[in-house]
Order: C-alpha cells, then structure tokens, then sequence
C-alpha cells in the first residue's frame, strides 16, 4: 500500500469510521463478511442488550408493511381493502397489507432473528395476540406506540381496554380487535343453550368436543369453570388443578381434537357438536351458511376476553406512518366499517352508533358490541411471569397428548 | 461416474492432468456448495441447538445459550419416547400396506399390461396425478370424507361395523391410513421401474422347469424386483417416520395420535424450546439411520443394485 494512498482523505475517513464502531461479535457474525453457518448459529443467540428504536424515515419515505390474520379486515368483490385504500387515498402513505399471521406463533418463527436483534423484520406493523403481545413487551422487542400522537386513539380507545396486564396504560400496545372465548354449539345437536362448562364433560359427548389450542383461551376457561378468578389471584394450585382435570378428558377420548380457527371446519363435518370457540367465528359460520345453525355463549361461570393487538417492531424505519395507519382504525366510522366484516369486537368508542348507519342489525349484535353484562362476564387474564408463561405453556402441551 | 465419463470424452485425452482436475473440481462446486449450506450448516446448527441450556439471565420463553448440556438428550428422550414408538409403529404399518397394495399396481403396469402401451401410459397417469393437487388439500379431503357425517362413517355405523359413537378421523386408524395413501406413489413406482425391466423369458424358463406360477414369483419375479422394493419401502418409511400433517389435529389425528413430527412442531412452536425440539430432530435422524441401515443390509441390495 503506498503511503499517498494512507494520506487519501476518503481512506481516512474508512478508518475512522471503522474506528468509531468497534466489531462486536455480533456484528462481525451478522455482518455479510461473516459465515454463512456462523451467522445462522449467531441468529439464534438471545439479545441481551437493551434495543433501540430504528431511525424513523416515515417522512421521506411514505410506504408502510402490515402483517395481519387472514379475514381479518374489510374487504371487496375484487379483493382490496376498502378502508385501506381509503387510508392511502387521503395520507399518500403506501401500505403493503399481508395475511403473514396464520398463528402467532408461525409468524414469530419466521420473524424472530431479525426481532431479537432489534433489525427490520419487513413489517412496520404487526397484530399479535394479547398472550404473544405481552412476550413482545416484556423482551423489549417493540417500540413505543406514542398514543399521545394519535388523538383518533387517545379519545377512542373504550375504558375497558386502556389498562391491560402486561401493558398498563397503553404504551406499547393498541388492540385492533377484541373477542371473547366461550362455548360454541350445533344447535342440530342441543336446540337448548350450552351454559356451562361442565356440560362438556358429560359423556355423552365423548369424542365430539373440541377445544382451543392456546393454553390461554383454554385454561382461562376452565380455571373460571373451577371458580377461579383469572385476572385476580392465582398461581400454580388453581393452574395445576384445571390442568389435572384437562388430562382426564384428553386421556378417556372425550377431546376429538384441539384445534385453532379450524375448529369451524369440524362443526361442518360433524366431527363435533360443542366446543371453546371464538365469538366472531360463529356469527361468521352462521353468515355464511345463511341460517342459525351454530349458537355461541359465554359460560355462565365466565368466557375470556382477548385482544389482537397493533405493535411496531424494533426495527421498524417507519413509526411514523404506523401511528397514522393505527390512528385512522380510531375513527368510529372506519372501525365499524372494518367491524361490520370481520364481525369481533372492536375497542373503539362511537363505532356503535356509526354501525347504524351501515346495518342497524349488527350494531345490536352484543358479540360485536357487548353490553355490559356480557362484558362483565368475559374477564381477562393477569399478568403472566416469563417463569409462568414457560411452566404453564410447557404443562398445557403435555396435557394437549394425554 | 458422470465425471469420469466427461473426462474419457475430453478432446485431448494426453492432456495434462492436473487441469482435468481443476475441471471436476470446478463442476463439483456446485453441488459442494450446495450440500454445505443446505444439509452440513443446519445439521452443525441442529446439534449445537441440541446442547443448549437455559439462558441463566432471562428465564422467558426461548432465551437459550451455547453449552453443553448433554442431559437434554435424557430428559427429552424419557419423557418422549412413546412418540417415538408410536411414529415408528405407525411408519412401518403404513409401509408394509402400501408395499402390499402397491405392488400388485406396479406389477399391472410394468409386467401385465406391457402388450398395451397406451394402458400402461394412463396407469401410469393414474398413479402420478394426485401429485398435480397439493398434498395438505388431499389430506384436508380425505379428514372431510371420513367426517363424523361423511357417508364413510355413516355406511359403516349402518352396517354395525363401527359402533354407534366411533369415529374413524382423530384415529390411529385414519392416520396410518393417511400416511399409507400419501406415500403410495412413492412405493409404485420404483417397484415400477424394476418390474418393467424384468426379462420375461425368465418366467417362461420358470414354467418350462416345472415351477409352479407362485415359485416362479419368489424365485424369480420378486428377487428381481427387490432393488424398487427396497427404494420404494426407504422412500415411504422415512418420510411417514419424521411426518407432522397426518397426525396433527387439523388433519386426520387426535390427542391420542401424536407422533414425533408433531411434538418437534409443538416444542419449536409452541414452548420456544428450541433444544429439545432439536434433540427430538437428531434422535428421530440417528434412529431412521440405524433402521435404514439396517434394512439394508438384512435386504442385501449391494449385489443387486
């Protein structure tokens, strides 16, 4: 290397560059310099630094990703979305609408290296499940939702949801939809209501229940069917109990199956005539099929009130443009549009009254817009340990086989 | 075997050797590179991922470090190993019925119907189009068929041959069943390829020396076929062993009919144990290596391929 070369000011600069941010291990095994297999296996180490939101770049560059569940917004005959081009029509913000979250759990599979490292996963949004959104919040992984910058969101956002367990106060957390868990039914089967859990039980029914496979909507149910309070104090006891009797039913074949969403597709069948079913679910089943077959009630012991929730990675360059996009979802008007399709509950005041406008049938549906007294029945659960989430996951999985 | 025929084709066959080298080893590169990152690198990656141990610092859900915590392998396989009897015993079923379902098939397509090449042909269609339709909707058709309201279910209960509160999806039954229909192209047509090679006059030469039809079958039709026999039982067991979609709940299994794919699915997914999913991944690897190797040593097909 000749020395005219070292005086060079842009190789200077390299230097000093190279200087200023020293090689960590990390960064040298994520660099593209490194390996392939080491950077595979440097991927899959946990972050233990702290994380920092990405530069926000919203202002110049106006697009946006959001990673969302299939059916789970409003759409038309030639499959766009109205109120997303609506949002584009009036912002000029791009948005890029994916049905990336067929469970919560798939969707972090696929997005977990990059978000423990704190990089951009592809998406600036992303509508995870309150179990799934609490593991977010307590790593670390998303930034700050600024509620404070969305005024849509601040006056909106209904009582019930603006303190949550593993959130309090709203800070890094929206709710896009809520629902409830309870008993779903054939009424070909029982034209009587099902109105509690242990009716599940009988044996009658061996073989044709279902229930859900996320031990949250599952054993928040039956913890309440034992006359547990889940959002107020239990521990391993009361889990451990419901666990036990879980065991039972799985072990004398009463359980056909535990099931996500596809639990529909078995009261089509016939496979089974009762199962734990999300509220939206059944008015959907019952929608489509142009009849009442299938009735949906929260056990009198008590039903589970979940949301699906708006987050922003770490690493997402464009927060800005997200909290314009979550904002526009306060509006009673926009929300009891997307409400008006997806059929669950939406956390937005003043959708009600804008649903009469669109279907004066719908905005009396309690499911969609649940009076007090089904609220007060539906609870939440309390906030979960990491410790906890591990046990209680790892016991349910075990319970699920029998 | 490909190179070596490059390199005798070569125009200057005195050429020095040393760059005819280069070449192979240039058009192995490839294939090198390939097999490094695809099978080595995620192998290296599993194994190490099959040590690890908790995160002393994070007790959250999939917070792991490197180690070496060999008990992980005790642990997981105490607490699994039904599964792992379970998928084996449902592989080696669903192996053995489709062997016995097709090689009749193979041997309609390959032997009998050789006078009859356009029937040949359209068996042979017959066979490969369930491929033209994605494996998970076969699957999901199959789970609607023997639906509780299926005609399946209802023609059996009707006939007294199912009680009236069985079921046959979330049954052993429907997912060896499963597996069986899934994998049976993959046994038909290697039985296929061998069958349709076989010299007929060997079989005029068995009847010529007095040996009964069935003799002349195990002496010398199945010998001969044992090479497809021997790939299409590989190509089934191995695959119905580590599979996740039969058993699942979504498709044709219950609680009572997981297997190991499954419980991989459920430790990766579900618990972020990302140890023992993998010590659950080498384990069921080792096993079918040892079976399979095994197999094909008893099978002898050293000689025959």
């Amino acid at each position: 290397m000749s020395e005219s070369m070292k005086q060079d000011p842009r190789f200077q600069a390299l230097i000093r560059q190279a200087a200023a941010s020293p090689m960590t291990r990390r960064s040298l095994l994520a660099g593209a310099g490194g390996s392939l297999i080491l950077a595979g296996l440097a991927a899959c180490t946990p972050s233990s630094n702290t994380l920092t939101p990405a530069k926000d770049i919203s202002d110049t560059d106006k697009k946006l990703a959001w990673a969302n569940w299939p059916y789970y917004i409003d759409v038309d005959e030639t499959g766009a979305y109205p109120t997303i081009v609506a949002f584009e029509a009036a912002t000029g913000i791009k948005v890029t609408y994916e049905e990336a979250i067929p469970t919560n759990e798939e969707f972090y599979a696929k997005v977990k290296d990059n978000l423990n490292l704190g990089k951009d996963i592809g998406y600036d949004i992303m509508t995870l499940t309150d179990y799934f959104a609490a593991r977010m919040v307590r790593q670390g992984l998303v930034q700050p939702l600024g509620i404070e910058d969305m005024p849509n969101a601040s006056k909106n956002l209904l009582p019930a949801y603006q303190d949550i367990s593993y959130d309090p106060g709203r800070k890094y957390s929206l709710p896009w939809q809520s629902g409830m868990t309870g008993l779903a039914w054939s009424k070909a089967w029982s034209s009587a209501n099902l109105t509690t859990v242990d009716q599940l039980w009988d044996p009658a029914l061996k073989g044709k229940i279902a229930l859900l496979d996320q031990w949250t909507d599952t054993m928040a149910v039956i913890m309440q069917s034992q006359g547990v309070d889940i959002s107020g104090n239990w521990g391993d006891d009361e889990y451990n109990a419901a666990i036990e009797l879980l065991t039972k039913q799985v072990q004398d074949g009463q359980v056909r199956a535990f099931t996500g969403n596809d639990y529909t597709e078995l009261f089509k069948s016939g496979d089974i005539v009762a199962a734990f079913g999300w509220s939206g679910d059944i008015f959907t089943m019952n929608t489509e099929a142009g009849s009442d077959a299938w009735g949906f009630q929260l056990p009198t012991t008590g039903g589970f009130l979940w949301s699906d929730n708006f987050m922003i990675p770490m690493g997402s360059p464009h927060k800005k443009n997200a909290q314009a996009l979550i904002d526009y979802y306060y509006q009673p008007e926009v929300a009891a549009q997307v409400a008006a399709y997806v059929n669950y509950v939406t956390p937005v005041a003043g959708a009600q009254q804008a649903m009469e406008s669109i279907d004066p049938t719908l905005a009396t549906n309690e499911f969609i817009f649940p009076t007090e007294s089904t609220l007060s029945r539906a609870k939440a659960l309390r906030q979960i340990t990491p410790e906890e989430d591990k046990k209680y996951a790892t016991l349910f999985e075990k319970a699920k086989v029998g | 075997m490909a190179f070596a025929a490059f390199a005798d084709t070569s125009e200057k066959k005195s050429a020095e050797p040393v760059k005819k080298s280069r070449v192979v080893i240039l058009m192995l590169l490839p294939g090198l590179a390939y097999l490094l990152l695809f099978f080595l690198a995620p192998l290296v990656s599993l194994i190490l991922t099959s040590f690890m141990a908790p995160d002393p610092n994070s007790m959250d859900m999939g917070q792991f470090v490197y180690s070496f915590q060999w008990q992980n392998y005790v642990t997981v396989i105490s607490e699994n190993w039904s599964f792992f009897v379970r998928s084996f015993g449902f592989a080696i079923l669903a192996t053995v019925i489709a062997l016995i379902v097709s090689y009749p098939i193979a041997y309609f397509i390959g032997v009998y119907a050789r006078p009859w090449p356009a029937i040949q042909a359209f068996a042979l269609i017959l066979v490969i189009a369930p491929f033209f339709i994605s494996f998970l909707l076969r699957t999901l058709a199959w789970k609607q068929l023997l639906g509780d309201d299926g005609w399946v279910v209802t023609t059996l209960k009707s006939a007294s041959l199912l009680p009236a509160d069985g079921h046959i999806t979330g049954t052993a039954f429907s997912v060896v069943f499963g597996l069986t229909y899934n994998f049976i192209p993959f046994m038909v047509l290697p039985i296929y390829t061998s069958l349709e090679r076989l010299d007929m006059r060997l079989l005029e030469a068995g009847r010529d020396l007095y040996a009964s039809p069935s003799t002349t079958f195990w002496k010398v039709t199945l010998p001969l076929s044992m090479p497809g026999v021997v790939a299409g039982t590989l190509l089934t067991f191995i695959p119905a062993s580590g599979d996740f979609v039969n058993a699942s709940s979504s498709f044709l299994g219950g609680p009572g009919t997981q297997m190991v794919g499954n419980q991989i699915a459920s430790n990766f997914l579900k618990i972020l144990d990302y140890p023992a999913a993998s010590v659950l991944s080498v384990v069921l690897m080792a096993v079918i290596m040892v079976i399979v190797s095994v197999y094909v040593r008893r099978a002898g097909t050293e000689e025959l391929l």
